[in-house]
């Protein structure tokens, strides 16, 4: 099957049974994103499948045949890491760091569903189409990733400084 | 995993073709069948890949909305049409789950997800819904999550479903189809209580496939919500949950109402005593304690869960209460 992984078009033949994220890590030698529970449960094996934040832990790679898989070794440009990246290292957005690659995968994707106006648990109005990224909102919709090392107060700074200068542009 | 083979179907009359076969199962999004086939709790030996339906949701002239059974739970609770007019689905879909898993789930497999009770999942456990016959561990073991009314002596697990208690509460009706014909369900006698056979989950035919759901036009749920009690503040299953819809008039009564309960039952709890109880009652607090108790009234607590109780009642007084208190 024809997959594209970080831009590139790769032809795969696999057991059906073989996960979105063994296919990364096993097969593609693509080591950034982590498995954590293998259960759907920590956000660790976040990617985005045409920019839309994925677990590749409970997808079939076959699943996917077609599609636009965006992994954390595709976000640095030419060397230059991702604002997000480097926001993530300038407010310890990480201890351990394992944790890190879905956080960062989920935080793009995050940023792009509040971007288009999609509501969360916490939004108080559901009919607003703009939605400003409060803290709240953010520690809501990330509330898929965790961390066990506890730098979620980091994480959400890093995300901040980021996203909510978007916003305000 | 066991072996399967793996095909997709880009519309019913495929699917429901390659779904007739034995041991064939539908695949939505996969966060749940994949994670029980690599448990090994579900075996299929095909796979039908049912995501290329219909993705549609369409507002109809009668002012129902129709939503595809393939549609994600993340495209159901950012449309308009839901948002302004059934509140209470939107509310219920963001309750649930976690950004990532929205985004992969579908309608069709949100409303067939299978139970968390943990000695489900656990193979060194006796359970009935896993090997028909084998007994239940969680009867006399760690009930804390598990189910205060319908409950048999063979199985007292909940349907985790936070989307369902919306549809529950709304009238919802299922789309079925298989390679006999279509028809249709509502969404509350689509699942079964559990009696003696807890492996028999719904009343779904072989090989039937949730082709869409229709809501039927409610106008007065542009006054509802959902609220979700859970052991932390977000990506955790509900302990209690109560989705309610509430038509008050001018002079402070009850002229409709629709009440459903989560994590309660081995299905979405429609709270049909409290309903009556409520209707044409003055919409204040004491009717609606009231109401809750006519519908708590059989509950029955298990070792670890009568806490629950407790809870679902203070939780339907207080949704109905931020619903009598909002203006029209
Ligand atoms: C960590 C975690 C936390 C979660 N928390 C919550 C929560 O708080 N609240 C909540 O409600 N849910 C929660 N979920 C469950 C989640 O909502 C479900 O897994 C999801 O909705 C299932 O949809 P799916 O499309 O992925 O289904 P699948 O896993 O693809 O399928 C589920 C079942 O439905 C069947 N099926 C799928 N589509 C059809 C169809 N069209 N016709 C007939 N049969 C079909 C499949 O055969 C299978 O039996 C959680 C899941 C995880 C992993
Ligand atoms: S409650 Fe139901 S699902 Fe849980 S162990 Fe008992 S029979 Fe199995
Ligand atoms: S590894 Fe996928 S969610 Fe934990
Ligand atoms: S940095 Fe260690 S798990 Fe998050």
């Amino acid at each position: 099957m024809l997959i594209t992984i970080n831009g590139q078009g790769m032809e795969v033949a696999l057991d059906p049974r073989t996960s979105l994220l063994d296919l990364l890590r096993e097969h593609l030698e693509l080591h950034g994103t982590k498995k954590g529970c293998d259960q759907g449960a920590c956000g660790a094996c976040t990617v985005l499948a045409d920019g839309e934040r994925i677990l590749s832990c409970l997808a079939l790679a076959v699943q996917y045949e077609g599609r636009s898989i965006s992994t954390v070794e595709g976000l640095a440009d030419d060397g230059r890491l991702h604002p997000l990246q480097q926001a993530f290292i300038d407010h310890d957005g990480f201890q351990c760091g394992y944790c890190t690659p879905g956080q960062i995968c989920s935080a793009i994707g995050m940023a792009a569903e509040i971007g288009r106006g999609v509501p969360s648990a916490v939004t108080a109005d559901l009919a607003a189409t703009t939605i400003p990224p409060t803290r709240d909102e953010l520690r809501e919709r990330m509330s898929g990733n965790l961390c066990r090392c506890g730098a979620h107060n980091g994480i959400i700074d890093a995300i901040t400084e980021i996203y909510s200068a978007e916003a305000a542009e | 995993m066991t072996p399967f083979s793996y095909a997709r179907a880009g519309d019913a009359a495929t699917a429901t073709g390659l779904g007739m076969a034995e041991g064939a199962k539908y695949l939505g999004g996969g966060t749940n069948l994949v994670d029980l086939m690599r448990e090994t709790i579900e075996r299929p030996d095909r796979l039908v890949d049912v995501t290329g339906l219909s993705r549609m949701i369409a507002e109809r002239d009668d002012g129902s909305l129709m939503i595809g059974a393939a549609v994600r739970n993340t495209a159901v609770a950012e449309h308009q049409a839901v948002r302004e007019r059934y509140p209470v689905l939107a509310r219920a879909i963001l309750s649930g789950a976690s950004g990532q898993i929205r985004n992969m789930a579908t309608v069709g497999g949100n409303i067939l997800q299978r139970t968390r009770c943990a000695y489900f999942y656990d193979d060194a456990a006796r359970c009935n819904k896993r090997v028909p016959g084998a007994g239940c561990d969680a009867i006399d073991g760690f009930n804390r999550t598990h189910a205060i009314l319908g409950a048999s002596p063979a199985c007292v697990a909940t349907h985790p479903s936070d989307m369902c208690v919306a549809l529950a509460a709304l009238g919802a009706v299922v789309h079925l189809e298989n390679t006999a014909g279509a028809r249709t369900l509502p969404l509350v006698d689509l699942h079964r209580l559990p009696m003696g056979r807890p492996e028999v989950e719904t009343l779904l035919e072989p090989g039937e496939l949730i082709t869409a759901i229709e809501l039927p036009p409610l106008p007065w749920a542009v006054r509802s919500t959902y609220r979700k009690v859970r052991d932390r503040a977000s990506y955790a299953f509900a302990l209690v949950s109560v989705a309610a819809v509430l038509d008050r008039s001018g002079d402070g009564m009850v002229r409709d109402v629709r009440l459903a309960l989560g994590g309660v039952a081995h299905k979405p709890w429609r709270a049909f005593a409290a309903e009556a109880a409520l209707r044409g009652r003055p919409a204040s607090e004491a009717c609606f304690r009231a109401a809750a108790e006519a519908e708590l009234a059989d509950a029955a607590p298990l070792r670890d869960n009568g806490f629950k109780i407790e809870l679902a009642r203070r939780t339907i007084v207080a949704v109905l209460n931020e619903l009598a208190g909002e203006t029209a």
